[in-house]
């Protein structure tokens, strides 16, 4: 009943501008119209986001087209903003690429209706990671939890250990998988983002989340004791023997869908592996084992049990035109509705508090946004709040400094630490 | 008088040449040096600091670094490659079916090449496929160890060195040795392994090497029911340093030596049999990465440098080889001393073509190279793209510098042509 209420009241939020009279029947206030929108979203993602965007084009009479940028998505819209004819909306997943065109006056500030239906329908915590100052830019369409690690059940049982609770606990587990034979941990080094996402869950965890909020906010420098203390207990981790499937090097060599199949794959060979919820679309499509059954996870392990902490991360919707038809979609992708339509689907997380979480398709899936919605602490993705050059791309030196070391954890962690301080300053420097 | 009139239909026919080389060829020339001498935004004028950030970059550096690594090498593999086959390929039947088969890399986009080559460049042997080669052969040569990365259970009086496992106390005659060890995966034990049974006294020194880890309620340095002993364990006997007896283990993990007396022995497994097994190069690590995507390279040019030698060479005259071969050269001579000569000018020209198309090599980099090795496998053209997103200026001036290296070997290729019109 609160759910049909709920996406009612997304529905109207939506229509809005056009007068929600349910008396006056279907009007379709915006027909003719177009809007053009981009995204990271390809493959299943893209056909499920086309989804949501023709069932406001059904509503409205807007014909509404997408376009994915993938991996490019900022060189997409960084160009069409260039050349003047930026994309109505675009689903950005960094809350540093959204404030720079919030500063540069490219994005639009989210107003009337759809500001409203943010207030409405998401957690003054997320309203926050979608504003830029006090002003409201972003709609958080969809999130993801970081603070997961996914384990194999088949080998926990064989070494006859279960999920832990603290740091320490991690480390005992570790070391007996190695024990019973199996490598603990695979590490996707081959790409850059997942060991900033490593930094930043050992560093909310050890730090703390004013330390995190004043290293994201660039008032602590990365030469802190704080990320020195982070840095050495990765190293240690990284550099014990057989924690990491192929050691260091190996590690170096591996990509994202490789890591996912050194675990959950036909030969499996780690216990463990840390990435977001994300890995579950992967899971599935490697088809061995059934996510929630042979593929589980538990939460970020914590200094001290406690829990609760965790890292997020999500794509947010940034108007970059103020026509009411866009402001109009704005409000729509804040509603209940949309998230409904692609939570259904599975391989989705949604923040919206109206979303009923039955929609989901399966019990992992419903935990993991509920784990969202129910943590005490929640800080957005570190790396996506900094510089591009920074935190935020291929090549970024964030990116590159972490593999550096993941090439060789032995070395002093101060020494990484200056090194990353010294690339922030040039990156906040020429932002 | 007569020439402005004749001239004027010239320039009208001209026109449309000038205003599309002009407007896609001169102008972003001129805007790119332009920028080249700007800041990151394009708009500050900043003099030549672009240009001494470009070769104080370590980054940069590296990538020019890279780019004579390719100028030097590709072209000159290439051309040698297809000189080789070109010349090969003529004394085959069906020479023409041959050429095709070698030309056809080239009909391959280079970005699809180096997905492929990504995958045959894999660092795991079960997937990569030059690995698979390199780790068949080495294993064929070196039987890898049977209990790789297993240790010593840790406080059961044994010590670690040099990879091997050995008792830290020494041991006397009728004592049997307890050897546990951990980090074993039960599936890839061998088939033979029985249940290790419990120690039994004996003459001379025995012992038992086992894989001592039960997932519940197994017992650190006790032989737990189920636990399986480690067949094949080749085990060392010691008397102040030096060997005095070897064996090896039986399919429950035992061992005995009956012969030995006294005491002052060490017990120990030799590192032999945990040495990790050799997992092949990491082709597409820091040290490999560029020669490996020279390799790609060949595969794709090899082709294209063979079709044009081929055609070079048909046009020696039959004559020039069968009279060096009545004067009693060799193959290999009149290759040297008659085929290349002659075609020098095919030869250089391909050496020139391709230079120029090393320069601007990226999208292999792009692709072939993981996330990890881009900046030890950077060039030129790829720092470029990276900056030009950011800083246009920085950007503008890799561009200028690219420009200018790729000028000489153009104003060449200009230079020929002309010269053969005449």
């Amino acid at each position: 009943m609160r759910a049909a209420r709920a996406v009612a009241a997304g529905l109207c939020a939506a229509l809005l501008l056009a007068g929600c009279d349910a008396a006056e029947g279907p009007a379709k206030p915006f027909a003719g119209q177009s809007l053009d929108v981009a995204g990271t979203w390809t493959g299943a993602e893209q056909a499920n986001f086309e989804r949501v965007l023709r069932a406001f084009g059904d509503r409205t009479g807007a014909r509404v087209r997408y376009t994915s940028g993938g991996g490019d998505l900022g060189v997409l819209v960084s160009g069409q903003v260039a050349a003047g004819v930026p994309f109505d909306v675009a689903m950005i997943p960094q809350p540093g690429v959204i404030a720079r065109y919030a500063a540069s006056g490219a994005a639009k500030p989210i107003t009337g209706s759809a500001a409203e239906a943010v207030r409405t329908h998401f957690s003054p915590q997320w309203q926050r990671f979608g504003s830029v100052g006090d002003r409201l830019y972003g709609v958080y369409f969809k999130a993801a939890n970081k603070s997961v690690i996914w384990y194999r059940g088949d080998a926990f049982t064989a070494a006859g250990v279960t999920p832990p609770a603290t740091l320490d606990d991690l480390t005992t587990v570790s070391q007996t998988l190695v024990d019973a034979g199996t490598t603990a941990m695979a590490v996707p080094g081959a790409d850059g983002w997942p060991l900033t996402d490593w930094f930043e869950n050992l560093f909310l965890q050890l730090a703390g989340a004013d330390a995190y909020d004043r290293l994201a906010a660039r008032q602590l420098p990365w030469t802190d004791p704080a990320v020195v203390d982070t840095l050495r207990a990765m190293g240690r981790y990284w550099a014990a023997p057989r924690f990491l499937q192929g050691g260091p090097a190996g590690a170096l060599q591996t990509t994202f869908t490789r890591s996912v199949a050194d675990v959950f794959g036909q030969r499996p060979r780690a216990g463990m592996l840390y990435e977001g919820d994300f890995v579950t679309t992967e899971i599935a499509r490697l088809g061995r084992y059934r996510i929630g059954d042979g593929a589980r996870y538990f939460a970020w392990p914590s200094v001290d049990g406690t829990g609760g902490a965790i890292v997020a991360g999500g794509d947010a919707a940034v108007a970059f035109t103020d026509r009411p038809v866009t402001m109009a979609l704005m409000a729509y992708l804040a509603s209940p509705e949309a998230a409904a339509i692609m939570a259904r689907r599975g391989g989705f997380l949604s923040v919206n508090l109206g979303l009923d979480a039955a929609v989901y398709p399966d019990a992992t899936t419903r935990a993991l946004a509920e784990s969202l919605q129910r943590a005490t602490t929640v800080r957005f993705d570190l790396s996506d709040m900094t510089p591009a050059g920074f935190g935020g791309g291929n090549g970024a030196s964030m990116w590159r400094l972490l593999q550096e070391f993941l090439a060789a954890p032995g070395t002093d962690p101060a020494t990484v630490a200056a090194r990353l301080e010294t690339a922030a300053a040039i990156a906040y420097g020429g932002a | 008088m007569a020439r402005t009139a004749r001239s004027w239909p010239a320039a009208w026919f001209l026109a449309p040449a000038v205003l599309l080389v002009g407007a896609l060829v001169l102008y972003p020339i001129g805007q790119t040096v332009w920028w080249s001498f700007h800041d990151a935004t394009g708009r500050g004028a900043v003099g030549g600091a672009n240009y001494a950030d470009v070769v104080t970059t370590p980054r940069i550096r590296q990538a020019l670094f890279n780019n004579a690594v390719w100028i030097l090498v590709a072209p000159n593999l290439v051309t040698a490659a297809g000189l080789l086959v070109a010349v090969l390929a003529q004394r085959v039947r069906r020479a023409a079916a041959v050429r095709v088969v070698l030309f056809m890399p080239m009909a391959i986009s280079l970005v699809s090449a180096g997905i492929t080559f990504r995958l045959v460049y894999d660092e795991s042997p079960d997937r990569g496929v030059v690995n698979a080669v390199v780790v068949g052969v080495h294993d064929a040569f070196v039987p890898p160890a049977p209990y790789p990365g297993a240790r010593a259970r840790d406080g059961q009086g044994l010590v670690a060195g040099g990879g091997a496992v050995q008792t830290g106390r020494t041991v006397a005659a009728g004592e049997t040795v307890l050897l546990p060890l951990l980090g074993l995966e039960p599936d890839r034990l061998p088939p033979t392994a029985r249940p290790a049974p419990a120690p039994a006294p004996g003459a001379g020194i025995g012992g038992v090497v086992w894989s001592d880890f039960t997932a519940a309620g197994g017992r650190p340095g006790v032989i737990d029911p189920g636990e399986l002993g480690l067949p094949q364990v080749e085990v060392e006997i010691l008397r102040d340093g030096a060997v005095v007896a070897r064996t090896r283990t039986a399919g429950d993990g035992t061992f005995r030596l009956p012969q030995l007396t006294g005491q002052g022995y060490v017990v120990r497994l030799t590192a032999a049999n945990f040495t990790e097994p050799f997992a092949g190069l990491t082709w597409l690590g820091p040290a490999l990465v560029t020669p490996a995507m020279i390799g790609v390279y060949i595969w794709v040019w090899a082709g294209f440098a063979m079709v044009l030698i081929s055609v070079g060479s048909a046009a020696i005259p039959k004559e020039t080889v069968e009279a060096a071969r009545v004067d009693g050269a060799g193959d290999w001579q009149i290759l040297r001393k008659v085929t290349v000569p002659l075609m020098r000018p095919v030869i250089v020209l391909v050496l020139l073509t391709l230079t120029v198309n090393v320069l601007k090599v990226f999208d292999l980099v792009l692709v072939v190279a993981p996330e990890s090795a881009q900046g030890p496998a950077s060039v030129l053209a790829l720092e470029m793209w990276r900056s030009s997103f950011g800083d246009i200026g920085r950007a503008s001036a890799l561009g200028v510098l690219l420009l200018v290296l790729a000028l000489p070997g153009v104003l060449f290729n200009v230079h020929r042509l002309r010269r053969s019109e005449r």
